[in-house]
């Protein structure tokens, strides 16, 4: 905690921006540099969707309550909808446009398309960029541990035993359990 | 495509005393941390920062030992980073299972620990801004004392709010005697936790005792031991993802069937963290029994008052009191 007193003769303050004026905001996206000029009120997911016209990412509810809008923030997931996008500049994003190689799918996608894991497909890219996130974290090893570590990602479908079936077969190595 | 219906400014702290020199002199300035209380509230227009002040940045970011052999944690320690944080699993693993218990993983990753204290009621009225609600709106009436108020306050509650603290990481940090480290323009000073919230009385927009443009810094865990009986039960509607009908926090020292020291904490059933140092005397020193643990739970909701659709919280925290301090000493 920095101690000295306010108002000393390094004090430093930063630009204070009106309502209207924009920001400017950088982020890699998927490995591609992108730099942007953002209102404050913006959200990360509406730069993605809007800004940078990745429209992967998903809308569900907006108020951080579905898990539709996950995305990896420096390879953790969250809730891109209750982010202000100007609180994170210089983050390393990752969506669900950057997890496939080129014209192959990432493993855990061929998973979900192996064992129906979705109907509609909304909230599909939110759970995949969530369980990316999960195992990295490490500490879902059972498909109990999963169903409650997967709980921020709601389907409407409810294709909930499907999503687990997957993600414990790519968990696993790959090959149909 | 913005999140708030009123216009505010925004602007960057560079350090903990700018932050606070910011937001004392910004009109109507908010903190911004992980945002997950704030941008959601901003978009139900029920918040309405006229200038948002990002601390972000500032080094609070740390869980660190203190000489007394406690932990400070960072207010901007996530709550996933503070529950997985492994001083925090080793000795004061009541804290980590609470917090898990709350939100989602994601939103885990981007809830801060000084915003986990200072977020606002979930009561239905209070999120909708076509009702009355004396704590968005003082004097403008309380709808939920004879509205829905399933998930409302059975303790403390007054004539004006009956809204309860949605917390559940709160609920583990007043069990353990947690202290909050605050910066303001005269300089910091330390809150005892049971200090820091307020019941709502006559006045329910203020919920904390903290001054106009104060920072929180860090949070202080004593060096107590409870980390081989403890508990953490919170009953909710669905099994994952919801917020507390009831929780209850226990931290017990026990030599054999002997309870020596005792901390009780209820979550969902009153405006701040539910403490009552006579219930913790009357089980100290005393043999684990069913009738001991009965009184125990019969003293803690002594007063408890039900509103008609939230009754059921009165027996449901007994009976979980009962269990979560059975588990907490080992005996199922
Ligand atoms: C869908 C959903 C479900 C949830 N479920 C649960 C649950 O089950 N249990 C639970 O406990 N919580 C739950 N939460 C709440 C969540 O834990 C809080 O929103 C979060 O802890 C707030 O932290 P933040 O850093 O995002 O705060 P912010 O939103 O950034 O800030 C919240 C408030 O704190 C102020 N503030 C922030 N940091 C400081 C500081 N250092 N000093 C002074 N003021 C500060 C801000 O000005 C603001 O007023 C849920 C939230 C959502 C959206
Ligand atoms: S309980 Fe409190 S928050 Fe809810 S409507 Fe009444 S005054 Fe508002
Ligand atoms: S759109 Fe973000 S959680 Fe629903
Ligand atoms: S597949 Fe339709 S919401 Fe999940």
């Amino acid at each position: 905690m920095s101690q000295h007193t306010i108002g000393n003769s390094n004090y430093n303050s930063q630009q204070l921006y009106d309502a209207d004026e924009t920001i400017p905001v950088g982020f890699t996206v998927n490995g591609t540099h992108h730099t942007l000029q953002l209102t404050a009120a913006t959200t990360l997911l509406d730069a993605l969707r809007e800004y940078m016209h990745l429209t992967g990412t998903k809308k569900g509810c907006d108020h951080g309550q579905c898990g539709a809008c996950t995305v990896l923030l420096n390879g953790k997931r969250v809730n891109a909808c209750l982010i202000l996008a100007v609180t994170k500049d210089g983050a390393d994003i990752t969506t669900i446009e950057g997890i496939a190689t080129a014209d192959m799918l990432h493993p855990l996608q061929a998973a979900f398309i192996e064992h129906d894991a979705f109907q509609c497909g909304y909230c599909t890219p939110g759970q995949i960029c969530s369980a990316l996130g999960m195992l990295q974290e490490g500490r879902a090893n059972t498909a109990e541990e999963i169903r409650e570590l997967m709980s921020g990602n709601l389907c409407r479908c409810g294709a909930y035993t499907n999503i687990v079936d997957a993600i414990l077969q790519y968990k696993n190595g790959g090959g149909r359990d | 495509m913005e999140v708030a219906v009123t216009k505010f400014s925004f602007t960057k702290a560079t350090d903990a005393n700018d932050a606070v020199l910011k937001a004392s002199s910004l009109t109507n300035a908010a903190f911004i941390a992980g945002g997950t209380n704030l941008v959601d509230l901003m978009k139900e227009n029920v918040a309405r920062p006229g200038a948002l002040v990002d601390i972000n940045q500032l080094p609070l970011h740390t869980i660190t030992e203190t000489e007394e052999g406690g932990l400070m944690i960072g207010a901007l320690v996530t709550n996933a980073a503070t529950a997985y944080n492994p001083l925090v699993e080793k000795h004061y693993p009541l804290l980590s299972k609470a917090i898990l218990a709350g939100a989602s993983p994601q939103l885990r990753n981007m809830a801060t620990a000084g915003g986990n204290l200072l977020q606002r009621t979930r009561c239905y009225y209070f999120y909708d801004t076509a009702t009355a609600c004396n704590k968005r709106n003082p004097g403008s009436g309380c709808p939920a004392i004879n509205g829905f108020n399933r998930m409302h306050a059975i303790l403390g509650a007054s004539e004006a709010c009956i809204a309860v603290h949605p917390s559940d990481m709160c609920i583990a940090l007043a069990a353990l005697n947690a202290r909050i480290h605050v910066l303001g323009t005269g300089g910091t000073r330390t809150i005892g936790f049971n200090g820091f919230h307020r019941l709502p009385a006559e006045t329910p927009e203020a919920e904390n005792n903290l001054q106009p443009g104060e920072l929180i810094t860090a949070i202080e865990l004593p060096a107590e031991d409870f980390s081989s009986h403890y508990q953490y039960i919170k009953v909710r509607d669905r099994s994952s993802y919801a917020f507390a009908l009831v929780s209850v926090a226990v931290a017990l020292q026990m030599d054999g069937n002997i309870i020596k020291e005792a901390r009780l904490a209820l979550g969902g059933v009153a405006h701040k963290p539910w403490r009552n140092p006579v219930v913790e005397e009357h089980l100290r020193n005393q043999q684990i029994s069913a009738p001991l643990l009965q009184d125990a739970a019969e003293m803690m909701l002594a007063g408890a008052r039900g509103y008609g659709h939230n009754n059921f919280k009165i027996e449901l925290a007994k009976r979980v009191i009962i269990r979560a301090i059975n588990e907490a000493a080992g005996i199922l």
